[in-house]
């Protein structure tokens, strides 16, 4: 197949922030006055600046879906808003070819005292089209958002749900060349979202997608090119999209564990993560499959019998996900020497890609008190070729019935 | 099909020429974004309010009302204006006020949009050019009642009425040419904004507004030297048909006004968005 055209085209742009707002001001009329000069001269880092954006470069076709996923404050929307012509680099170039469409924040230019009718004008004169257009779409647009009830009522009666799907309504009628998207479709219920999807796929062919998201699972469900961005930098770049995900998640393997409780009967002296061949202490990587091993040491510290282990595992969104079977009755846990080491094993781990943390709370044996409670004992990350938005992806055999089951 | 491209980077292309062209070519395309947004906030205006269009010249008319009851009781004597005082200052605080608003209008219309302004690209020149509907519509309402005034008061009916209308055009030219220029200044900053509020009341005063150019003294050296003086003045001559003192200078402003529109637009347009980049989103 023959390669599409370039339609966006990125080069060694770079952007800066100031951090403080007066400074900032004041830079602005500075700028103002070298902007009427030409702006010819290199800029630097000026007191008080840092690069939000820092050489970014990178191509897109026609077809092909860019995801740009970073932390917060990693330059994302920055990025965007260069692409989208918003604010003009500090250095580099960016060549956009084609009719822009963006899909940063819906519902723009909506009155609240007006009807929704009234706003699909003013919305789609926003975004570009003629008054003929408009009226040609806006029976599908009102279909599309499924308002027909309540399209002549003000919009500030509106749900927050309806006016995005009002607002997405009147931006599907774009046919953009290329498609900007920042974190929108993440409001309105799940049907809604899947419309947006659907409506994004069947674009996609023909557009050049930008997009922005969180939410991993969408990112590789639809983009065929990937950038990491921290601190401004791309810090991974490429078309492994299951690479640069697990190079994302695994920036947020930092060990924050904080004790939210503990009455003294014992304390943790040493945790980590048991994996035969991927063992790092830092990034504990585990493979879909393996199995989770985990190595603990408490100091006994008053004479208590063998507590209740509850080990409780977290999704990055702090969602709980999972508990390991407690120890039972009859384990064979003993205290020496005023110490308890043991290790948990759970075999075929088959919670899907991502990130997680591991969170323990110690109960008196047999009852419901606890003492201790630790949050972010540990994190791990299990890597995987697919992203789920599930937290588990379970082993599973498809097979034809040989013969008739009855 | 020719795909139109866009570049975005650092440095600026400073032909004017270029610049007035893509600024003229995004005020034509963007004519029904215009439209749309003063047709929008206009609707908004008025269907929250019972009094409506008369908030819109209730502050001239009071300030006129203020003057007339000076003057009638005594309190102060104004020199004379050569028509029915009443007309005078209800003519001069009406128009005064028209060009004041049409200063402030690029700078409210781009505030009001700073939301969209951050999030979506769009011809930035369909702002000010709603902010001149929006003038236009409040205006209209203000040349009917300058109209009522004058057959009120036993003016009377002369042809020179019929340039009303152009006369009020160039007022809003006027005032949208200083207000495009200090728009970035005073989207940046606050204080922008409060200085020439004070400033333009205090203005006013050196305007031949609520009383006529005096014979002599500074003060008729500074409302000879301000430029709103021959707007007002040449304005009010058509509305009672007598014979403008300052046409030449009146002329002066026009032709000086119309390239510093232009100049004004581009300045606009290349400074919207290092003003987007310090706002907030």
């Amino acid at each position: 197949m023959e390669e599409k055209e370039v339609l966006v085209k990125v080069e060694g742009v770079s952007k800066k922030f100031c951090k403080d707002l007066k400074t900032s001001l004041w830079y602005g009329i500075k700028d103002l006055v070298s902007n009427l000069k030409g702006n010819q001269t290199e800029r630097q880092l000026r007191e008080k600046e840092f690069w939000a954006v820092k050489d970014i470069d990178f191509e897109l076709r026609r077809g092909g879906c860019l995801g740009l996923i970073g932390h917060n404050g990693a330059g994302k929307s920055t990025l965007l808003k260069m692409l989208n012509g918003l604010i003009n680099p500090d250095a580099g170039k960016i060549t956009i070819k084609g009719r822009v469409g963006a899909l940063i924040e819906l519902g723009a230019g909506f009155n609240p005292i007006l009807s929704g009718r009234e706003n699909i004008y003013n919305n789609g004169a926003v975004l570009g089209f003629t008054r003929k257009e408009i009226e040609e779409k806006l029976e599908e647009i009102i279909d599309f958002a499924e308002l027909r009830e309540f399209i002549d009522m003000p919009v500030q009666n509106y749900s927050s749900g309806m006016k995005v799907r009002l607002g997405f309504a009147v931006a599907a009628q774009m046919e953009p060349d290329v498609l900007i998207i920042d974190e929108v479709l993440a409001v309105g219920d799940l049907g809604f979202i899947l419309k947006c999807f659907k409506t994004i796929d069947e674009i996609l062919p023909n557009t050049a997608i930008v997009f922005v998201s969180h939410s991993m699972p969408t990112v590789s469900r639809i983009c065929n090119n990937i950038i990491l961005l921290e601190r401004g930098n791309a810090v991974y770049q490429g078309a492994d999209i299951s690479e640069g995900i697990d190079l994302y998640y695994s920036r947020f393997l930092d060990n924050d564990s904080s004790i939210v409780f503990d009455d003294n009967s014992l304390s943790l002296e040493d945790t980590h993560l048991i994996s035969d061949e991927w063992y790092s202490k830092e990034k504990p990587i585990l493979r879909w499959g393996d199995d989770l091993k985990l190595y603990f040491k408490f100091n006994i510290k008053r004479n208590i019998k063998i507590p209740l282990f509850r080990i409780l595992i977290y999704d990055k969104e702090q969602r709980p996900v999972a508990i390991l079977d407690p120890n039972k009755k009859g384990s064979n846990l003993k205290i020496e020497n005023g110490g308890l080491e043991f290790i948990v094993t759970h075999r075929n781990l088959q919670l899907s890609k991502g990130f997680y943390t591991v969170n323990i709370t110690v109960f008196k044996e047999r009852s419901n008190n606890p003492l201790l409670r630790i949050n972010g004992l540990l994190s791990f990350q299990v890597s995987h070729g697919e992203d789920h938005f599930q937290p588990f992806l379970l082993s599973s055999v498809f097979e034809n019935i040989d013969k008739p089951l009855k | 099909m020719a795909l139109e491209t866009r570049i975005y980077q650092k440095e600026n292309n400073l032909k004017l020429s270029q610049l007035l062209k893509a600024s003229l070519k995004d005020i034509y395309s963007s004519r029904f974004l215009a439209r749309q947004i003063a047709e929008r906030d206009i609707k908004a205006q008025y269907r929250q309010s019972y009094l409506g269009i008369i908030w819109a010249f209730i502050t001239p008319l009071a300030t006129a009302a203020v003057w007339i009851f000076l003057n009638l009781s005594g309190t102060i004597r104004v020199t004379d204006t050569g028509i029915p005082y009443p007309v005078y200052a209800f003519s001069g605080t009406l128009i005064w006020s028209i060009i004041v608003e049409a200063i402030n209008a690029p700078t409210s219309s781009t505030n009001s949009a700073r939301s969209i302004l951050t999030k979506i690209n769009f011809p930035k020149e369909a702002l000010v050019i709603s902010g001149i509907y929006k003038l236009l519509f409040n205006s209209s309402v203000k040349i009917v009642l300058l109209l009522v005034f004058i057959f009120l008061f036993g003016i009377g009916f002369h042809w020179s009425i019929f340039l009303i209308p152009l006369a009020i055009f160039i007022a809003l030219v006027f005032g949208t040419t200083i207000g495009l220029f200090l728009t970035p200044l005073s989207m940046l900053y606050k204080d922008i904004g409060k200085i020439i509020s004070v400033g333009l009341s205090f203005l006013m005063y050196a305007t031949p507004v609520v009383y006529a150019i005096p014979e002599s003294g500074i003060m008729k050296t500074l409302m000879e030297i301000n430029p709103i003086s021959p707007i007002i003045l040449t304005t009010r001559n058509m509305l009672t048909g007598t014979m403008p003192e300052y046409l030449g200078y009146y002329i002066v402003i026009i032709l000086l006004a119309i390239p510093l529109l232009f100049v004004g637009l581009v300045f606009y347009r290349i400074s919207i968005p290092i003003i987007v980049e310090r706002m907030s989103a």
